[in-house]
């Protein structure tokens, strides 16, 4: 019987509150497919499941906070067939089943309670039970306007507001970092001409869903550099560098109202670049809007800041725990640049690394950053 | 499509990209990534949106004519076949 449990989603994470269900006792589960929704200080989150199988038992309700680790639900995972025997029945029905005194009363399950954390946050100042509120938004998503609505109606019981708690886990995250870390900072400037006369005339090609954004080169230099310096992409651990498994490419998304959150998009090395920019564009969007899912908050190995929109220069980002490095980068903007013995105007952006001093030094660390710069002047091969 | 009616949709569109904006606070006149704190990954996806329900693809090279909530109204009214 495999246990289903309340994820950690960050190093500070102690305690998540299950907010909803959306399986049901004797319900069948893919691995990856997402089973319950939990209330963290960085907003709700989607949490898939790692086993197939049905679903035995469901263990905690919902608006309860529980730590984490705590065993939320029991999967009976599939057995695995032998040749010569037949495919499995449909799951036993629920007589053979052995219902644990603990199992939670079921309540008839919502069909994925869509909200913003915008709106979550709405409705925990005011008061207001999300599962009484009609969303009027795309796929029927809670709105803002959803939540005041119905806090100003009679009809929406309410329940005592609980504060956010994004920022208490970004001051927790980036106190424990400076506190910790032996942060080290280097910077650079990047010729980015070729890399944006390649993008323009890629964009002027391609389908407007096809077009890019300069942010998927640098994300993607980013990454093909890693495989080079794997070391920026390793976790702290029980006072040890860990490898990292995988190249996964965190990249910090603000909230309009404060508070940001680094989505991980996983293998960022592969694949080509319409679907990298489409998959920032999806998760982007989600962090944002609701949905994102728990491998993607968890499984990042290095993050990138990128405050290029906002006109600022540069950023001297903050290491999150467990990584070891970040990497910002700031806006693109025409400078005077020497080629040879001529000074020209060419596009420019200046790109930093904060990284742990107990896992690399500042030689790795300048020559990471010429890998990614030498990525970007070959933004075919991208 | 009057010009009331595709404010009405790319404010929809704007509602679709931006959940967690507040669209009451949008003014015609001022430009659209400060007036909802829009950066341009959002504002890409604005692009897509609105080439696939308007029907009006706008080249990059456009895309400072249609830095206001009313440039691009006009913008997508003067694309948008009679």
């Amino acid at each position: 019987m495999a246990e289903f449990r309340m994820p950690s989603l960050g190093a500070d994470m102690d305690a998540g509150t299950l907010v909803e269900w959306h399986v049901k006792p004797g319900d069948r589960v893919e691995r990856g497919q997402i089973i319950a929704v939990v209330e963290t200080q960085k907003g709700a989150i989607d949490i898939e499941t790692f086993e197939t199988g049905v679903v035995e038992s469901l263990l905690v309700a919902p608006d309860t906070e529980v730590p984490v680790g705590t065993v939320l639900a029991l999967i009976r995972e599939d057995v695995p067939t032998i040749a010569s025997t037949p495919a499995p029945a449909a799951p036993a029905p629920p007589s053979t089943r052995v219902e644990p005194s603990t199992t939670i009363a079921t309540a008839p399950v919502a069909a994925g309670l869509r909200i913003s954390p915008r709106a979550r946050k709405r409705a925990s100042e005011l008061g207001v039970a999300l599962e009484h509120v009609a969303g009027t938004g795309p796929d029927g998503a809670i709105t803002t306007e959803d939540v005041e609505r119905a806090a100003g109606s009679t009809t929406a019981p309410a329940r005592p507001p609980t504060p956010t708690g994004m920022r208490s886990a970004i001051a927790a995250a980036m106190s424990r970092s400076k506190r910790e870390i032996p942060h080290y900072y280097l910077w650079h400037s990047i010729d980015l001409e070729p890399a944006l006369q390649w993008l323009a005339a890629t964009n002027e090609r391609a389908p407007v869903a096809e077009r890019l954004l300069p942010a998927v080169l640098l994300v993607r230099a980013v990454a093909l550099a890693l495989r080079e310096f794997p070391e920026f992409g390793s976790a702290w651990r029980d006072d040890g560098a860990v490898p990292p498994t995988g190249i996964h490419v965190g990249f910090a998304v603000s909230m309009r109202d404060g508070g940001l959150v680094n989505p991980a998009l996983h293998d960022t090395d592969r694949g080509s670049l319409v679907e990298l920019m489409q998959r920032m564009r999806d998760v982007t969007q989600r962090a944002r809007g609701g949905g994102l899912r728990a491998s993607e908050l968890s499984d990042a190995t290095i993050t990138i800041t990128n405050l290029g929109d906002l006109g600022t220069h540069g950023v001297l980002g903050v290491i999150h725990p467990p990584q070891t490095a970040i990497v910002g980068f700031g806006t693109i903007a025409a400078r005077p640049w020497v080629v040879g013995d001529a000074v020209l105007v060419r596009r420019v952006v200046e790109v930093s690394l904060s990284a742990d001093h107990r896992v690399s030094d500042g030689h790795r660390g300048a020559r990471f950053l010429r890998a990614i710069e030498a990525q970007l002047q070959h933004p075919e091969a991208l | 499509m009057t010009a009331e009616a595709t404010r009405a949709a790319i404010l929809r569109i704007l509602g679709d990209i931006a959940p967690d904006a507040d669209l009451s606070r949008v003014r015609g006149d001022a430009p659209l990534r400060d007036e909802l704190d829009i950066d341009s990954m959002d504002f890409l996806n604005l692009v897509i949106a609105v080439a696939s329900q308007l029907a009006v693809e706008i080249p990059e090279r456009d895309y400072a004519r249609i830095a206001t909530l009313d440039a691009m109204v006009a913008y997508v009214e003067a694309h948008t076949a009679a």
